[in-house]
């Protein structure tokens, strides 16, 4: 029903090896910060992407989530909570505090959610900055601890103290991340999430809880962006109010659009392609937000499925043209 | 089966559908018609839950619905089309079809994400029924095509089986066959048909008298959203009310 | 006594430049249903403009306030045209998106030609009076002034022009109006000219008093947001009522309870108001 043709599997394999092995052969700690850093981006925009993309729901608090799940695990180390007790929690809050977000706002279509998280967004990164006692204000939080290490029976125990345990740890998590997102959104009960993105009153006239499911996305990506932010607070031993702001939540909406909406790998794609093409034109910085500006606009017009969706359609029109060629071998692609 | 009973519906004032009752019977073929802005694609917004009824009450086998939400009434077995061909025109064919049929399931979020055995089980059966569906409409080789490549007929009958893939026990279709040509009316017609043997009781909205005379085992007729007249086609036909708000023999043509 | 004269004085005074914000807003949203995120990005570089037509250029407050109004006209009809009009069939969410777009785009735009520091526009009519114990500046009575008289304006423009009475027929009914041979397109292009006509004329009133920063945008476009909101889509009182009460609520309460939070309570209202009562106080439509 929803299987893959072989190259692409074998392209996802060497993808997965390179990661795997990045430690390697990027020795320089700078850059592999700002990998690093790519693995919690493509978390938290696959989790966006599950509401925009899939769903058709435009969230624009993400970065508020992202930041209670940071805010969460430092508020909690710091009172001497372990971090894997933390972690969880924090994304919880996360997710809980998006189910109160989307209570009263999902029940309507159109642009009434997209103002509601924006605004909700400026409120969350408002209140970090202001609520000294529990935020620690514009200054933020420091100190906070790296996770403990597990131990591995016969084997020692896995450390988090360098940033390549930290990079393995943000690996996981992303693979495992995506791992559930290919299981729900390629099912039928995936199916659903782009009912209610394609035709709302359709869904609802054939037995679609619309109101449900949309929750149901919005919660699960609100999970998902509290676990990113929760690891990027261990991760970078402190956190500020512009871990919670709204750029935040701008800059996933560019790795998601410009990576390719509605397709798994775009938002990764995205995550990892911007930053490490940002560091290569320091000399852009100031027209950062102008180039990515314009060029969401283009991109929404022209390709609204963003870079891999562009390559798909090229894939198939090769494909196609293959066909036309050589008629025997089919290797339809999808 | 589906009772209609003393059902008003006003829209700031105007009456669109007013003190309207009728009833749908198991296994039929019911047809409602009037002429433009009579108030019969309200009726089916009504029964489906799109819009709440201002007064009055609707049953199904008993079971009040009135003011359901539509995802509930669909739930209940009542299957609907738009009048305006409405699918999932960025999914595949196939994938219309297993939306239609999800609702009888129990694919949620938990046994998605674990890919328990009741997922396997029914994520299967989903695939099978819709399989089985498309072959019933005649679509089974374009199940893997994307919407937008079938033709208006094909998206019509398209539609038809979102609403059927269910296996609902009524089904409600809004002029089934609105913009198609002669030829592809008679294949719809006979689709209808096919749809009535196999046990779902049919109600349509059309405008195509000649059609709805062959198809139809009752008639109700109505103008202003008042019921003007009810019975078999015949009856209905020699009906003066009804030839009168058609202007008059227009019910031949 | 006079602390609290003196704060309902303030609200009214942002209250009157949010109305005319929010009704600009309000018109977009009626005619294309798309939240123009990018409104209150629209006010800042009316502003921008306004210093540099008067104060870079030289012509003078009154000259440099109409001539930036022009061109923040100009700027709205390209805006639509080459923004939005291509995502008109295309589905709701890529106008929103397009809406983030323009928003970073103005925002960046203002970042890079003025810089981040923030400048001043030198006030034209700094002369202090004071009414019933209440100090007030000319050019703040000159916000409120300014700002009725707008909307006194718009109101007659609505009501009695061809172009107006068109723009309110496409905003309840944009299919009925392409059925009357309404040129939809041209009635999209003026509504947004107003529109961001509008935003300037805001920002030409209210920013002698403070100073421009490319950021200031981007809170007042969400209040603006709120209002129109709290007022009812595409309702022109409701966006004037809504103003004028959110900056009741704002200097009220930002000088009794907590100035920090001042934006938080705007938003906290906005969010109360859609559990309650999702179409606005005064809206009918749903969006």
């Amino acid at each position: 029903m929803f299987t893959k043709p072989i190259h692409t599997k074998l392209l996802y394999l060497a993808i997965l090896a390179a990661a795997l092995l990045l430690p390697w052969y990027v020795p320089d700690a700078y850059i592999f910060q700002i990998v690093t850093m790519s693995v919690l981006y493509a978390i938290a925009a696959s989790g966006m992407n599950l509401i925009l993309g899939f769903t058709g729901q435009v969230t624009l608090a993400h970065g508020a989530f992202f930041g209670m799940g940071a805010y969460g695990v430092a508020i909690m180390t710091k009172a001497g909570i372990v971090f894997w007790l933390a972690l969880p929690v924090s994304a919880l809050i996360a997710a809980f505090i998006g189910l109160l977000i989307g209570l009263p706002t999902l029940r309507t279509r159109g642009a009434y959610f997209a103002i509601v998280t924006l605004c909700f967004g400026v409120i969350v990164w408002i209140v970090s900055g202001n609520w000294i006692e529990l935020t620690g204000g514009h200054n933020g939080i420091f100190g906070i601890p790296r996770p403990s290490p597990i131990p591995v029976p016969f084997f020692g125990q896995i450390e988090f103290f360098t940033q390549t345990g930290m990079y393995y740890l943000a690996l996981a998590v992303l693979l495992l991340v995506l791992f559930a997102l290919y299981r729900l959104v390629y099912s039928v009960f995936g199916l659903t999430f782009m009912a209610v993105r394609n035709n709302e009153p359709l869904a609802d006239s054939v037995g679609i809880n619309t109101y449900a499911t949309k929750l149901v996305s919005f919660v699960a990506g609100c999970f998902i962006a509290g676990l990113a932010g929760g690891m990027y607070a261990a991760m970078m031993g402190a956190v500020s109010p512009s871990a919670a702001g709204y750029m935040l939540t701008f800059n996933f909406l560019i790795f998601v659009i410009l990576g390719g909406m509605a397709t798994l790998p775009g938002p990764v794609v995205g995550a990892f392609a911007i930053p490490v093409l940002m560091e290569f034109m320091q000399f852009l910085d100031d027209y950062r937000m102008l180039i990515f500006g314009a060029l969401l606009i283009m991109v929404i017009i022209y390709f609204p499925m963003g870079l891999v969706g562009g390559l798909r359609r090229l894939n198939q029109k090769v494909a196609a043209w293959r066909q036309q060629k050589f008629p025997e071998s089919d290797h339809a692609s999808r | 089966m589906l009772r209609v009973e003393s059902v008003t519906k006003r829209f700031q004032g105007l009456v669109a559908v007013q003190d309207l009752s009728f009833e749908i019977i198991k296994g039929e073929i019911l047809a409602i018609i009037g002429p433009n802005g009579a108030g019969k694609s309200t009726v089916f917004n009504l029964i489906t839950g799109t819009l709440k009824p201002t007064s009055g009450q609707i049953f199904i086998n008993e079971l009040d619905i009135t003011g359901a939400r539509p995802h509930q009434v669909a739930s209940k077995g009542i299957s609907r089309t738009f009048q305006t061909t409405s699918l999932f025109d960025q999914l595949r064919v196939i994938d219309n079809l297993m939306i239609g049929y999800k609702w009888r399931t129990n694919l949620g979020f938990w046994n998605t994400l674990f890919h328990t055995p009741r997922w396997k089980a029914h994520q299967a059966e989903t695939y099978q029924r819709a399989m089985e569906t498309l072959d019933f409409l005649g679509l089974a080789e374009k199940h893997d095509q994307f919407v937008p490549a079938l033709s208006q007929e094909e998206q019509k009958r398209l539609a038809i089986g979102i609403a059927l893939v269910s296996k609902p026990h009524i089904l409600l279709l809004d002029e089934p066959t609105g913009g198609l040509i002669q030829e592809e009316t008679d294949r719809v017609t006979d689709l209808i048909r096919r749809v009535r043997e196999q046990g779902t009781t049919v109600c349509l909205i059309e405008h195509k008298m000649q059609m709805i005379m062959g198809l139809a085992d009752r008639i109700v007729v109505l103008n202003y959203g008042k019921k003007i007249s009810e019975g078999a086609p015949a009856e209905v036909k020699s009906d003066q009310a009804v030839i009168e708000a058609y202007l008059g023999g227009e019910v031949h043509a | 006594m006079d602390l609290f004269l003196q704060q309902v004085f303030n609200g009214i005074m942002f209250g009157s430049t949010y109305a005319i914000v929010a009704l600009g807003l309000t018109l977009v949203m009626g005619i294309l249903n798309i939240p123009n995120f990018a409104h209150g990005h629209l006010y800042m570089l009316g502003g921008y403009l306004l210093f540099f037509f008067a104060s870079t250029i030289g012509l003078g407050y009154w000259l440099g306030m109409i001539v930036s109004v022009a061109a923040m006209g100009v700027v709205g009809v390209i805006m639509e045209r080459i923004v939005y009009r291509p995502l008109n069939d295309q589905p709701h969410i890529n106008a929103f998106i397009a809406a983030v777009g323009s928003l970073l785009f103005l925002e960046s735009f203002a970042l890079v030609v003025w810089g981040s520091q923030g400048l001043r526009i030198p006030n034209p009519h700094p002369q202090i009076i004071e009414i019933m114990g209440i100090t007030m500046s000319i050019q703040r009575l000159l916000v409120i002034f300014g700002a009725i008289a707008l909307i006194l304006g718009l109101h007659l423009f609505m009501k009695k022009t061809i172009l107006g009475i068109t723009i309110e027929a496409v905003a309840q009914n944009r299919e009925g109006a392409m059925l009357t041979g309404i040129n939809v397109n041209r009635v999209s292009s003026m509504t947004f000219a107003i529109s961001a006509g509008t935003a300037a004329v805001a920002a030409s009133l209210l920013t002698p008093i403070f100073m421009l920063s490319p950021s200031m945008g981007a809170i007042l476009g969400m209040k603006a947001f709120v209002i129109v909101i709290l007022g009812g889509m595409g309702s022109i009182p409701g966006a004037i009522f809504g103003g004028f009460l959110l900056g009741l609520i704002e200097a009220l309460g930002g000088g009794y309870i907590s100035a920090a939070y001042k934006d938080v309570f705007a938003f906290g209202a906005l969010i109360l108001i859609l559990s309650i009562k999702p179409t606005g106080l005064f809206g009918q439509k749903e969006v």
